[in-house]
């Protein structure tokens, strides 16, 4: 995420916290912070959440209208991700088009909600290759302390699932919520002088040599990964960060209900 | 990922539609130092992919609130030309290409001894001149011999391979056919030598069964690419140690490779077609 200059001297307290096997607020390795999950909080859009970890929060929206599927899949619906940053999020946000950080962002929660197939595409489809619905999943950061990847991907699922096809603005008959199949759930976690550390607040992230994120499905199966920043992670630690991520995420699946 | 497509794309025998065995990579082809204007460069080949990696730097840093008083930065810039798809791919950067440029970045950055340079930007240009799937990893395996090319200190080259699933088996180094109509890929990057790894995405779906053979299998072919990647800088070094640097690049005798280099000069690769 945006970088800043972090201080020696906060820099020093973390590492030395981790080296004694503790976290500067306290949680263990594999502790996420309070998951607050709010649906339905905009009217005007489809489907809309509103998602806190710890001090993070973001808000997200799905907006659907009816238009033309693209010619390799024409039987399906469209699925569009977008992510901003947003200045008021940070004193490191500025204003203007996606930089590399929130397209790498959007891209990710994309990945997690396109390859589980979450949404079943294939009944968003009106009239084959003429009609389907185009679904804009808007997500906007509201205040940043860190781990933007799991606090999106989280309120992009919880909006999704919130969503209700609007068929009879568009005079398609009744009103439908938004078919899905299951639930994928991002986890996070960064490695910090060789410890791992799930769902890093912003101090972590900022120290963090590595960081992978590994979205997995109902079942526990791998559907998208990304390993960021400027570090290195062994083929070990990167199994240790996947098995977590299928523990955490069954977890956290039921806050999404 | 085309996710649950019908396609055959590995017969009864275990063999895909481009002749290759499961674990079989591509043939692979890198030639070093294949640009005169640029610091450093390379060619590199994989099956169809066609990719042309260069350097520059480190040179000063512009814009200058970019300079980091403490380290080079590396600046990656992946782009696909337009003619390199089948269809005609909209001149310039698309999200796509900005993410990858982004992940090559921080990937060479941990092998680059970035601390000897400060305030300077250290420029990798990555451009793919034929796409056949896998040109990310064509491209940092590229990028990777550039930068040595370069006579940049480095911790070590890094060599990068994806593997996938299709027809429910994993694969290694899919072809474009196979990433089409697979069920997932999982593009790699690492540090044969220590085990480290620099570059991992996935998308699709695999079990942790699957991914733990996939990760076998990219880690094996990280091995056979980096030696690739070591023999085309020798053969660079042996040209500049010979007698002419303009000399067409000779391959020493015990190469094992099919076909001689291309003359490097007329950048011949740029007009070829597959």
């Amino acid at each position: 995420m945006a970088r800043s200059v972090v201080s020696e001297i906060k820099r020093d307290h973390i590492h030395k916290l981790i080296a004694d096997g503790h976290r500067v607020d306290g949680r263990a390795w594999d502790e996420f912070r309070n998951i607050s999950i709010q649906t339905n909080v905009v009217e005007t859009a489809e489907g809309s959440s509103r998602v806190k970890i710890g001090n993070t929060e973001v808000i997200v929206g799905v907006k659907m209208t009816v238009g033309e599927p693209f010619s390799d899949t024409p039987n399906r619906g469209v699925l569009t991700t977008n992510a901003e940053l947003i200045p008021m999020a940070s004193p490191n946000f500025e204003s203007g088009p996606p930089d590399e950080n929130s397209i790498e962002l959007a891209r990710v929660v994309d990945r997690g909600i396109r390859e589980s197939q979450m949404i079943d595409l294939e009944k968003l489809c009106v009239e084959p290759g003429k009609k389907v619905w185009i679904n804009f999943v808007d997500i906007y950061v509201l205040d940043f302390d860190g781990n933007l990847f799991d606090a999106c991907s989280l309120g992009a699922v919880a909006a999704i699932k919130s969503a209700i096809v609007p068929a009879s603005a568009h005079g398609l008959g009744e009103d439908y919520p938004m078919p899905i199949t299951c639930t994928p759930i991002s986890v996070t976690a960064v490695q910090i002088e060789n410890s791992i550390l799930v769902d890093p607040s912003l101090d972590e992230e900022m120290v963090a040599a590595a960081r992978l994120t590994v979205t997995t499905d109902d079942n526990g199966d791998l559907r998208a990964m990304q390993k960021g920043l400027r570090g290195a992670l062994t083929v070990e630690q990167i199994k240790t960060i996947i098995d977590t991520s299928r523990r955490l995420g069954s977890e956290i699946r039921k806050l999404v209900g | 990922m085309g996710g649950n497509s019908d396609m055959k794309l590995i017969d009864e025998n275990g063999i895909r539609t481009d002749g290759r065995k499961v674990d079989e990579l591509r043939p692979i082809k890198i030639e070093a130092g294949v640009l005169k204007n640029a610091d450093g460069s390379a060619y590199v080949e994989v099956g169809k992919n066609k990719v042309l990696a260069a350097v520059y730097g480190p040179r000063e840093c512009h814009p200058r609130h970019m300079q980091n008083p403490a380290k080079a930065i590396i600046q990656c810039r992946y782009n696909m030309i337009s003619f390199s798809v089948s269809d005609r791919k909209r001149p310039g950067p698309d999200r796509r290409s900005v993410e990858i440029s982004k992940l090559i970045s921080e990937a060479l950055d941990y092998v680059v001894f970035t601390e000897n340079y400060p305030r300077t930007s250290i420029d990798v240009y990555i451009e793919v001149l034929q796409a056949n799937a896998g040109t990310r990893c064509a491209g940092l395996t590229a990028a990777a011999v550039a930068l040595a090319d370069a006579g940049i200190p480095m911790r070590d080259i890094v060599p990068s391979v994806a593997v996938g699933k299709v027809n429910d088996t994993v694969v290694l180094d899919l072809n474009k056919e196979e990433d089409n109509y697979g069920q997932a890929d999982l593009p790699i990057a690492m540090i044969p030598r220590t085990g480290e790894v620099l570059l991992m995405q996935m998308d699709g779906h695999l079990t942790k069964a699957e991914f733990d053979l996939a990760m076998e299998m990219g880690v094996k072919a990280c091995k056979e690419i980096y030696e690739v990647q070591k023999d085309a800088l020798r053969r660079r070094y042996a040209i500049v140690n010979g007698e002419s640097e303009e000399e067409p690049m000779e391959e020493p005798k015990d190469e094992p490779m099919e076909e001689p280099m291309e003359e490097p000069k007329d950048e011949p690769e740029m007009t070829e077609e597959d």
